[in-house]
C-alpha cells in the first residue's frame, strides 16, 4: 500500500526548505515509516497493536489476581501488590484497551465509511497516538519505578491524598490519565471534524453508517466528558504537591467532591466504551443476516438519546454515599429510564436477525453473544438503579459481575466482531474460521464461568477488592470456578494470537468484499491503498454498496445486478493523488508531555519547563511546516479528501512557504485528479 | 463537483467541507466546547467552597480590592475589541494595522496578567494563600486557570504577528486571525463569568 507514494515523493524538490533541525521525512516504508505516519490507516492500526499488547498486560494482572483468590488466604501477592493488580487492571483495561482500540476502529475506518481520503489533521491524529502511547507507557512504568497506582481506577480522594498515598504511585494515575485525556480530547475534535466535514457526496447524516454515528456521539461524549476528569486530576494534584485543600475535611475539603466530578466523567465514559461496540454490532448484524439494519434511525436517535440522557445518571454510583432521598429517587428514574434507549436498540438488533437468512461466520458469532451477554449485563445494571438493592450490593462483586458483562461481555464482544470482520480489509486477508469458531466459543464459556460466579458471590455478600478471605465464608467454590474460567479465556486469546499467525502463514486474498458488506469501505481494494478511494465515491442510500450489488425484481424480490458497477475502480492504481506527509513533530510534541509528565511526578519544576519547551518547539514546527510537502494548494477541492488542511490545534501559525514547487513535481494537480482516466 | 450533492459547501477558502465551515474552524468551536466543561467543572468547585473555610480570610469582601480588579477586567474586555479590529484590518488586506492590533490586544492581555500577578502576590502578602483554606484553594486554582488560557493566547497572538511581520499571513489567510479570535473571545467571555462569580455575587 506505500509505493503508491513513493513516484510521489521525489528527492530532490528545489522548494523543500532546508530544516535546520529535522529533514523532513520522506520515506513511508519501514520503522520510520511508521514512526512518522500520519495516515489514518496506519495510526489505526499503531493504536489497535497498542492497545492488544496492554489487552495482554491487563489480562495478566486479572490472572495473577484470580490466581490469588483461587483459594481461601491465599499467599500469592501481598494486600499492596493485590491494590496495584486491580487499580492497574482497571485502568488499563478501560484508558488502554477498550479505548484505543475502539480509537483504532475509528481511525481506520470511519474516514472510509464516509469516503474520506484521511482524517480532517491527520499530524493531529499522530499526535493523539504518541501521546495515548507515552501516557500508557508512563502509568506501567511505575511498576518499575516504585510501585504502580493502588487507589482503585476511581482514585477516591481522599484516599488517593498525600496524607494516605505518600508514595509516587498516585501521581504516576494522575499524569498517566492527564496524558490519555489529551489524547481522546484530541482524537474526539478530530473525529468530530473529521465526520462532519469530510463526508462524501451525497453522505448525509442520515446515511452514514451506525458506526460512524457511533463514533460521533462517542466522540462528542470524550469531548465533554474529559475536561471534567481533567479538572479533578489537577485538583488532586494541586492538593498532592502544592498543599492545597479540595479534598481535605480538616479544612473544609468535601470528598464527595471528588465523586461527583469522577462519576460525572466516569458515567458518560461508560457509554464512551459501549457506544463503538454497539456501533459495530449494528454493521456486522446485517451483513450477516442479510438484511438492512431494523429501524435506522430509531438505532442511531437511541445512541444519541444514549449521548445525552449518559450526563444524567451518574450519582447512581454513588448511591451509598447518603446524598438524601430526593437526589437518590431522581437518579434511580433516571438510571431505569436510560435502560430505554439501550432496549430499543437490543430489539432493533433482534429484529434484524429475525428472518433473516443468517450466516453464522465468526464476527456473527461475536455479534450475537454481544447481543445475549450485553442484555444479561444490562439487565443487572437496572437491578442497581433500585436503590435499596444498589445499597445491599454496592461494594460486593455483583458490580463486579455485571460491569464485566457489559465491559466484556458487551465492549469486548463487540471489538471482537470488528476484528473478525474487517481484519480483511486491513491485512488483505481473513482470518481462519475453523480457528476462529474455537475462539469464540472458549472465550464465550470462559467469560461466562468467570463472571457468571461474582453474581452469586456478591449476593453471599463477598466484598470487592479484598486481597483474600477465609475459608468459614463460603466463596472457596465459586471463586475456584471463576479462576478457572479466567484461564480459559486465557486459552481463547492464545487461540486468536495462534488464528492471526495461521491466518497470515495460510493467507489467501480476501478480495475486495469477502463478506458481501453493505457499506463503502468494501467497494475498494484489501488492504486499502494509502488514498484510500481511487475515486471519491457518491452516495445515493443508506448501505449504499448494497443497492449498487442488488435491486429488486417486479415482485419485489433481491435480484443480484450484475454486474456491480464498481467492479471497474478496483483496477486502478492511482499515484497522483496528493496525500500529507509523514512528520516527525507530532511525536516531538508528545514527548514534550512525557517529560513535563515525568518531572511534574518527582516535583522537578525546572525539567518540566524543559519539556513545555520541547512541546512549544514540537508545535511550532509543526505549525510552520506545510501539511504536504511540497506545499501547493491542491488537494482541496477532491471532495472526500483532507489533503491540505493545516491541522493547526490552536488556530494560531499556519505559516506555508509560497507555493513555488511546480505541481509537475507530483505529475499532476489533484484539482484535475478526478477526471483522471481510470482505465 | 457533484450533481447529486446538496450537502457540499465551500467555505470561500478554497477547502470543500459538508457544513461549509472550515475544519480548523469546526475544530476550534469544538475544542472551545469541551473547554468550557473544563471552566465549568472549575466554577462548580469554587461555588461549592464559597463560606466553607474554617480559617483564614474566608470573604472574597475580607480581602479583595474590587475596584482594582474592575479596572484589570475592563482591560481585558478591550482587547476583544482590539482583536476584532485586528480581524477587519486583515479582512480589508491592512497588514500594518492588522500587526498593530494584535500587538495592542497581546498588550492588553499582558496588562491584565500583571494585574493578575499583583493581586496574587498581595493576597499572599496579606496571609492567602492555595494552601490556607479552601476558599484560597479554589480561587487561585480557578483564577490561574484562567490566566493560563490568557496566557496561552498571548502567545498564540504575538506567533500572529510575527508570522505576519514576515509576510507570512497574508489576507488570505484571515481566517486563521479569526479563529485565534474565537479563542481569545471566548476566554475574555470566560472571564466575564469568574469575575461575576467570584468578586460581584455578595
Amino acid at each position: 500500500m506505500t509505493s503508491v507514494l513513493e513516484p510521489s515523493a521525489p528527492l530532490e524538490l528545489p522548494a523543500a526548505p532546508p530544516d535546520p533541525v529535522l529533514r523532513r521525512p520522506r520515506t513511508t516504508q519501514g520503522f520510520w515509516g511508521w514512526i512518522t505516519t500520519v495516515d489514518h490507516k496506519r495510526i489505526g492500526i499503531m493504536y489497535g497493536v497498542t492497545a492488544f499488547v496492554f489487552f495482554l498486560f491487563g489480562g495478566f494482572e486479572a490472572l495473577l489476581m484470580r490466581l490469588q483468590l483461587a483459594q481461601p488466604n491465599g499467599t500469592l501477592l501481598s494486600a499492596d501488590f493485590y491494590n496495584q493488580l486491580f487499580t492497574m487492571h482497571g485502568t488499563t483495561m478501560v484508558f488502554l484497551v477498550v479505548m484505543p482500540i475502539s480509537a483504532a476502529f475509528f481511525n481506520y475506518f470511519a474516514p472510509i465509511m464516509i469516503g474520506a481520503r484521511d482524517v480532517a489533521f491527520p499530524r493531529l491524529n499522530a499526535f493523539s497516538y504518541w501521546t495515548f502511547l507515552f501516557g500508557a507507557i508512563l502509568i506501567n512504568s511505575s511498576f518499575l519505578l516504585g510501585g504502580a497506582p493502588n487507589g482503585g481506577w476511581f482514585g477516591y480522594a481522599p484516599n488517593t491524598s498525600i496524607t494516605f498515598s505518600p508514595g509516587h504511585n498516585i501521581d504516576f494515575w494522575i499524569f498517566g490519565l492527564q496524558m490519555l485525556g489529551i489524547a481522546s480530547t484530541v482524537g474526539a475534535v478530530n473525529f468530530i471534524v473529521t465526520i462532519l466535514n469530510l463526508r462524501a457526496p451525497g453522505m448525509g447524516l442520515f446515511k452514514m453508517p451506525v458506526f460512524v454515528w457511533m463514533t460521533l456521539v462517542a466522540s462528542f461524549l470524550l469531548l465533554f466528558a474529559m475536561p471534567i476528569i481533567t479538572v479533578a486530576l489537577f485538583l488532586l494534584m494541586f492538593d498532592r504537591q502544592f498543599g492545597a485543600n479540595f479534598f481535605n475535611p480538616a479544612a473544609g475539603g468535601d470528598p464527595v467532591l471528588w465523586q461527583h466530578l469522577f462519576w460525572l466523567f466516569g458515567h458518560p465514559e461508560v457509554y464512551i466504551l459501549i457506544l463503538p461496540a454497539m456501533g459495530i454490532v449494528s454493521e456486522v448484524l446485517p451483513v450477516f443476516a442479510r438484511k438492512p439494519l431494523f429501524g435506522y434511525p430509531v438505532v442511531v436517535f437511541s445512541g444519541i438519546a444514549i449521548g445525552f440522557m449518559g450526563w444524567g445518571v451518574w450519582v447512581h454510583h454513588m448511591f451509598a454515599v447518603g446524598l438524601g432521598p430526593v437526589a437518590v429517587s431522581a437518579f434511580s428514574i433516571s438510571t431505569m429510564f436510560i435502560a430505554v434507549p439501550t432496549g430499543v436498540k437490543i430489539f432493533n438488533w433482534l429484529a434484524t436477525c429475525w428472518r433473516g437468512s443468517i450466516k453464522l461466520s465468526v464476527p456473527m458469532l461475536f455479534a450475537l453473544g454481544f447481543v445475549a451477554m450485553f442484555t444479561i449485563g444490562g439487565l443487572s445494571g437496572v437491578t442497581h438503579s433500585v436503590s435499596p438493592h444498589d445499597r445491599q450490593q454496592t461494594d460486593t462483586y455483583y458490580v463486579v459481575a455485571h460491569f464485566h458483562y457489559v465491559l466484556f461481555g458487551g465492549a469486548l464482544f463487540g471489538i471482537m466482531a470488528g476484528i473478525y470482520y474487517w481484519w480483511p480489509k486491513v491485512f488483505g486477508h481473513l482470518l481462519s474460521e475453523r480457528i476462529g469458531k474455537v475462539h469464540f466459543w472458549l472465550w464465550f464459556a470462559g467469560f461466562n464461568i468467570t463472571f457468571a460466579p461474582f453474581h452469586i458471590l456478591g449476593l453471599e455478600g463477598m466484598p470487592r477488592r479484598i486481597y483474600t478471605y477465609d475459608d468459614d465464608l463460603g466463596f472457596d467454590y465459586w471463586n475456584m470456578v471463576s479462576t478457572v474460567g479466567s484461564f480459559v479465556i486465557a486459552a481463547a486469546v492464545l487461540v486468536f494470537l495462534y488464528n492471526v499467525w495461521h491466518s497470515r502463514r495460510h493467507a489467501v486474498p480476501a478480495g475486495p468484499d469477502p463478506w458481501d458488506g453493505r457499506t463503502l469501505e468494501w467497494t475498494i481494494p484489501s488492504p486499502t491503498p494509502a488514498y484510500n478511494f481511487a475515486e471519491v465515491p457518491e452516495v445515493h442510500e443508506i448501505d449504499d454498496f448494497w443497492h449498487r450489488k442488488y435491486g429488486e425484481d417486479d415482485q419485489g424480490r433481491m435480484v443480484k445486478l450484475t454486474p456491480p458497477d464498481t467492479e471497474g475502480s478496483l483496477d486502478v492504481h492511482r499515484d497522483d493523488v496528493h496525500l500529507p506527509s509523514p512528520s516527525y513533530f507530532p511525536m516531538v510534541a508528545s514527548f514534550g508531555l512525557l517529560i513535563i509528565a515525568y518531572s511534574m511526578i518527582y516535583r522537578n519544576y525546572a525539567v518540566a519547563v524543559l519539556g513545555a519547551l520541547v512541546m512549544l518547539g514540537g508545535i511550532y514546527a509543526w505549525g510552520l511546516e506545510p501539511s504536504s510537502e511540497p506545499h501547493d494548494d491542491h488537494g482541496h477541492d477532491d471532495g472526500g479528501g483532507a489533503t491540505s488542511h493545516d491541522p493547526d490545534d490552536d488556530g494560531g501559525h499556519k505559516g506555508v512557504e509560497p507555493a513555488d514547487a511546480p505541481d509537475a513535481a507530483l505529475g499532476v494537480n489533484s484539482g484535475t485528479a478526478e477526471q483522471v482516466t481510470t482505465t | 463537483m457533484s450533481a447529486v450533492d446538496t450537502t457540499v459547501h465551500s467555505d470561500g477558502h478554497g477547502h470543500v467541507t459538508n457544513t461549509g465551515v472550515s475544519n480548523e474552524k469546526v475544530a476550534m468551536w469544538a475544542f472551545l466546547g469541551s473547554e468550557c466543561l473544563l471552566f465549568g467543572a472549575l466554577i462548580s468547585t469554587y461555588l461549592l467552597y464559597r463560606g466553607k473555610s474554617v480559617s483564614g480570610p474566608r470573604e472574597p469582601a475580607d480581602i479583595f480590592d474590587i475596584p482594582f480588579t474592575s479596572v484589570s477586567s475592563f482591560v481585558l474586555l478591550m482587547s476583544s475589541l482590539t482583536m476584532v479590529l485586528a480581524l477587519a484590518a486583515i479582512q480589508r488586506r491592512d497588514e500594518p494595522r492588522l500587526r498593530l492590533w494584535l500587538l495592542a490586544t497581546a498588550l492588553l492581555g499582558a496588562t491584565f496578567i500583571a494585574g493578575q500577578i499583583y493581586e496574587f502576590t498581595a493576597f499572599v502578602k496579606e496571609g492567602l494563600t492555595i494552601s490556607t483554606n479552601v476558599f484560597g484553594s479554589s480561587f487561585f486554582v480557578l483564577t490561574g486557570f484562567h490566566g493560563v488560557h490568557v496566557t496561552l493566547g498571548i502567545v498564540m497572538l504575538l506567533s500572529l504577528w510575527s508570522l505576519s511581520a514576515r509576510g507570512k499571513l497574508p489576507p488570505e489567510k484571515s481566517e486563521t486571525v479569526e479563529i485565534a479570535g474565537l479563542y481569545w473571545h471566548f476566554v475574555d467571555v470566560v472571564w466575564i463569568v469568574i469575575f461575576t462569580v467570584i468578586y460581584l455575587i455578595p
